[in-house]
């Protein structure tokens, strides 16, 4: 046993050191350093859902179920995989709408429903009541098995001024008020808050492996030793099996209460709180989405051991399971270790009871007592007056209240039942939201009607089917009702409703209300038509992810004036915080001054929106609409809004699509530019090279030239082989001006073609023929191979094609030897055209040089003894057989002779023969 | 001793020009056909004056006179560049790489003369 006074000193020294953490972390907040903006701290944070119920009540379940202590955390681990779609499409609703609250949540979406708030509210109080007392008691009964010497009944509860459980409640009232009412925020966000959570469950999460491991290791040798231990046991045996020994395994117990966890993790008022509200960042989600199962991994490790490890110890029915995390330690003189459990146990139950609390309050505050407030003439729209100190004072109160209230169902109903029961009470009623939320966020035709009745019923049928039992259990009314039904009807038993047997109660009172609320969600639905409001809303919801800020739809019409909006802002913000959502919103409209913004729909919306987060929806809408001058709309205007807003998308698409098309233009335009840069680039080439052709020969004419004036003596033998020279070379640059200017013509499309049907082997024989005298006289033979009888004619320019034959031929009688030389030309002929090959017994042409000789002035072979020439005459060559839709290639090896060769095919594609047609007119 | 002059050009005709020029100026002349036997030519014998056409086949001229001024020895050879190409960017490339003088074709071959003359002068 551990004395009284040690245990409280260490509790309080714990929160204490909470204290600290919250007030780092709110400082840091404030400083604009968070320390919560890590996907870590979210994920921890996430981890108040286990809470004392986890910590002490899994172990007591394990102990009577076995693995039926599962499905509560299976659930929350499914859950998660959807994490990335469901949470992710909740939090940017909760965002852009300032949502600070589940009841905020469903009263907006259903039309900004003030009714459906307050309903949401009270299901909410009802139901997290007996999980707050869970909290209470499981810290009160840790508290008694601490400080009673072993082996002792503990000590009764005392009276209520001395039992104290009350005061456990009252400091954590305390704690809450100070760290969730400290100012007012329309994001209600609490860093401080959440960097206390998440220190807690890294506490809990040690403390509980510490035991865990003090059980497996320090009591027993090892998992091995404890699993053999106990399968040899019988009475232990069926708690290892699913099917509970004889009986068999319960598939719809136990999928119902995945599914009860699945939703819970969801729905419970302090998992949103921290999962939506507390969010940080969208993307946090995705870390989140697997350490939070591995989180509930770690904690669940021990669980099932330590439960057997404990039976094993004190034998079957000989100390609770619920607290053997505590007994066994204690058992075993272990005192400290004791105290380090329970202080795992302390931060699990507080932090459960510190964020619930937290939700609760604002949703009262703003759902339940603020609308009633408002329409009182002292607080109503008339009224003036900083109303930001009445927020705060509401929520404290409503804080200290839910603890009360929680202290005293703990005190009415707590002895009666395990703690995993109690739990189960609250995941069923908050599981009556799941309808209206889930279909709220995807499916448009959910009404407030709709959500309204399977509220009401789903909520009626869980107070009857699990709450009046509980009751009944706890001897507060009478066991009749349960036993025999309402009124003796039989088919009215709580827990057997309309004859329907074989479930245990949870999964009973699970399927009756979930059925209920479902039905009715969507039969009253597709009964009803929505109002204008709730339509606008459904879409806005349901299309949350589709719209971004500035297309988004504003459904409002009306007069409104700024000085109105900006009073209201000040009474429920205080003045600065309104001054600055007015500067800001003045900043993104380009506005220097906030008097200028106008009093559009747009403000009114942002206004409303701001409203909402401090004081929820419902009451920031009556509160606008009671100072602007507003025109009801109807179905049909928020069609017509919609319109606006969808024609405004699409006129922001078309404008993003003409900036794309333009970005496309100018890249176009650019390369254009770059291409003319780099044909400039060619152009000078070209010219740099024409006057360097032109040069060369007249170097030579001048320098002679001026010799011979110069010198009059020079014999007449010198003189005459100098005039040969100049004469040469006039007339290289005759044949050079004539040829610039004939590709000059050509590459500008100037050129002249006379096409007509064209004998091309009449054509090689008469170029081969005017060639034939100069051969002879250099002693060169040229022969013509395979001679057709006749060859189908081709279109092209006769004169053109003479051109390029006496060019091939002259260049190839230029290449080979003097005498000795042998040029033969081949002529092939086939359907789809004719091959003219010019074969000599040259040097030959090495490949890397190949592809140059067709370049203008690039000419092959040694320079030193390079024949006359212009470089002109291949490439024109080129230019004209490519004209007529042929090709010219050249095939040679170095001291194997060259062979130039061109195709001219015979188009039978009647366009390309008019295209050739009419270049050449 | 009259001084050695070296004439590198893959134009036949002007070869035959400007030997007959510099001869009858009276100098020693050899003459190259293109840029390697230039560089072969004034290994064999270090002429005192290259006449260089800066368009040449295997060596372009430029290449010829930053390979010559990178040996100390050649320091002294006056390099007169030729060139068909008139763009000041490869004047002042043959001057940076080098040369001495430079000299756009057609030149006179006066003025020609008249230069060479001039270099000789002043380097001897």
């Amino acid at each position: 046993m551990i004395s009284s006074s040690l245990v409280i000193a260490v509790s309080f020294l714990y929160l204490l050191v909470l204290f600290a953490v919250a007030w780092f972390g709110d400082k840091r907040a404030a400083e604009g350093r968070s320390i919560i903006a890590s996907p870590w701290v979210y994920a921890l944070s996430m981890a108040v859902y286990c809470t004392a119920w986890t910590y002490f009540g899994s172990v007591g379940r394990a102990a009577n179920t076995g693995l039926w202590f599962l499905p509560i955390y299976l659930g929350p681990m499914l859950a998660m995989i959807l994490a990335w779609i469901v949470l992710r499409k909740m939090i940017r609703i909760a965002k852009t709408y300032r949502i600070t609250s589940i009841a905020d949540f469903i009263a907006s979406r259903y039309g900004k429903s003030r009714s459906l708030a307050s309903l949401v509210t009270l299901i909410t109080i009802v139901g997290i009541l007996p999980y707050i007392a869970l909290q209470l008691k499981a810290i009160s009964s840790g508290y008694a098995m601490l400080t009673t010497p072993l082996g002792e009944p503990r000590q009764e509860i005392g009276l209520w001024l001395g039992d104290s459980t009350l005061y456990i409640a009252l400091a954590l009232a305390g704690f809450t008020i100070i760290f969730g009412t400290r100012h007012l925020d329309s994001t209600e966000r609490h860093e401080g808050m959440v960097a206390a959570i998440a220190f807690e469950s890294i506490v809990k999460l040690v403390a509980f492996l510490a035991v865990g491991l003090f059980v497996v290791y320090g009591v027993f040798n090892g998992m091995g030793d404890l699993f053999a231990q106990a399968l040899a046991n019988d009475q232990l045996k069926p708690l290892l099996m699913l099917g509970q020994g004889t009986q068999e395994f319960a598939y719809p117990q136990w999928f119902a209460l995945i599914i009860l966890a699945m939703l819970s993790v969801i729905f419970l008022p302090r998992q949103f709180q921290v999962m939506v509200v507390e969010n940080v960042d969208e993307r946090h989600l995705k870390r989140a989405s697997w350490v939070f199962p591995l989180y509930l991994l770690l904690i669940n490790i021990f669980v099932l051991p330590i439960a057997l490890g404990g039976l094993l110890f004190f034998g079957q029915g000989a100390a609770d399971p619920d607290y053997f995390v505590l007994s066994l330690p204690l058992a075993h003189g272990y005192e400290w270790l004791a105290l380090f459990v329970f202080v795992g146990g302390l931060s699990a139950a507080t932090g459960m009871v510190i964020v619930e609390a937290i939700a609760v309050s604002t949703m009262v505050c703003n759902d339940l007592v603020m609308p009633f407030l408002l329409r009182t003439e002292r607080f109503g729209s008339r009224a003036s007056g900083d109303l930001t100190g009445l927020l705060l004072m509401i929520r404290r109160v409503a804080i200290l209240g839910i603890l009360l209230l929680g202290y005293l169902y703990f005190r009415v109903a707590g002895e009666a039942y395990a703690l995993v029961s109690i739990g189960l009470i609250s995941f069923a009623a908050v599981a009556q939201f799941a309808p209206a939320m889930l279909g709220g966020m995807y499916w448009k035709v959910g009404n407030r009607q709709g959500a309204l009745a399977g509220l009401l019923l789903g909520f009626a049928l869980w107070i009857y089917t699990l709450l009046l039992p509980s009751l009944v259990k706890s001897g507060w009314l009478d066991a009749g009702l349960v036993t025999d039904g309402l009124l003796g009807l039989a088919w009215l038993k709580p827990e057997q409703l309309f004859g329907l047997q074989g479930l245990d109660n949870l999964t009973h009172a699970l399927f009756w209300s979930l059925f209920a609320n479902i039905s009715a969600y969507v039969l009253v639905s597709l009964w009803t038509r929505p109002e204008a409001r709730e339509a606008s809303q459904a879409l806005l919801f349901v299309d949350v992810f589709e719209r971004t800020a500035s297309t988004h739809p504003v459904f409002w019409q009306g007069r409104a004036k700024l000085s109105d909006l900006r009073n209201l802002t000040e009474r429920f913000l205080g003045v600065d915080k309104a001054e600055r959502l007015f500067t800001e919103y003045a900043r993104r409209l380009g506005l220097a001054q906030t008097k200028d913004i106008p009093a559009n729909a747009q403000l009114v919306q942002y206004v409303e929106t701001q409203l909402a987060g401090a004081i929820g929806t419902g009451s920031a809408r009556m509160m606008v609409a009671s100072v602007v001058e507003e025109e009801q709309l109807d179905l049909d205007d928020v069609m017509r809004i919609l319109e606006e807003a969808s024609q405004l998308r699409a006129y922001s698409k078309a404008l993003e699509e003409k900036s794309l098309s333009l970005e496309k233009a100018t890249s176009e335009l650019r390369a254009a530019n770059e291409q003319l840069k780099s044909l400039d680039k060619l152009k000078d080439d070209f010219m740099s090279s024409v006057t360097h052709e032109l040069r060369t020969p007249l170097t030579s004419i001048r320098a002679f030239t001026e010799m011979m004036l110069d010198d009059d003596e020079m014999d007449l033998e010198q003189r005459r082989q100098f005039l040969e020279i100049v004469v040469g070379e006039a007339e290289r640059l005759g044949r050079l001006v004539n040829q610039v200017l004939d590709m000059a013509k050509i590459e500008a499309g100037h050129a002249e073609w006379h096409n007509s049907d064209v004998d091309i082997q009449s054509v090689v024989k008469q170029a081969i023929n005017s060639i034939s005298g100069m051969y002879l006289e250099n002693g060169l033979s040229l022969n013509l191979h395979g001679e057709h009888e006749e060859i189908a004619p081709i279109r092209a320019d006769p004169d053109r094609l003479m051109q390029v034959m006496l060019n091939l031929l002259s260049n190839a009688a230029k290449f080979v030897p003097h005498p000795g030389g042998i040029v033969d030309v081949y002529i092939t002929d086939t359907t789809e055209g004719v091959t003219v090959g010019v074969q000599d017994n040259g040097k030959g042409i090495a490949s890397n040089e190949q592809e140059q000789v067709f370049e203008k002035f690039r000419q092959a072979g040694e320079f030193s003894d390079r024949p006359q020439g212009t470089g002109l005459g291949l490439p024109i060559s080129r230019q004209i057989v490519e004209h007529f839709g042929g090709r010219m290639w050249l095939e040679s090896e170095l001291g194997a002779g060259a062979r130039f060769s061109f195709f001219l095919p015979r188009l039978k594609d009647a366009q390309q023969l008019e295209r050739t047609e009419e270049e050449s007119a | 001793m009259s001084a050695k002059v070296l004439i590198a050009d893959d134009e036949q005709n002007i070869l035959i020009s400007l030997e007959f020029l510099m001869k009858r100026e009276g100098y020693q002349v050899s003459v190259a056909h293109d840029g390697q036997e230039a560089i072969d030519a004034v290994a064999k014998d270090k002429p005192n004056l290259m006449l260089l056409d800066a368009m040449m086949p295997k060596k372009t001229g430029f290449e010829v006179c930053q390979e010559i001024r990178s040996n100390p020895d050649n320091a002294d050879i006056i390099i007169l560049m030729l060139t068909a190409k008139g763009r000041d960017t490869d004047m002042a490339k043959g001057l940076a790489l080098g040369a001495d003088a430079y000299m756009v074709k057609p030149f006179s071959t006066k003025e020609l003369a008249q230069k060479v003359r001039e270099l000789l002068g002043a380097a001897g």
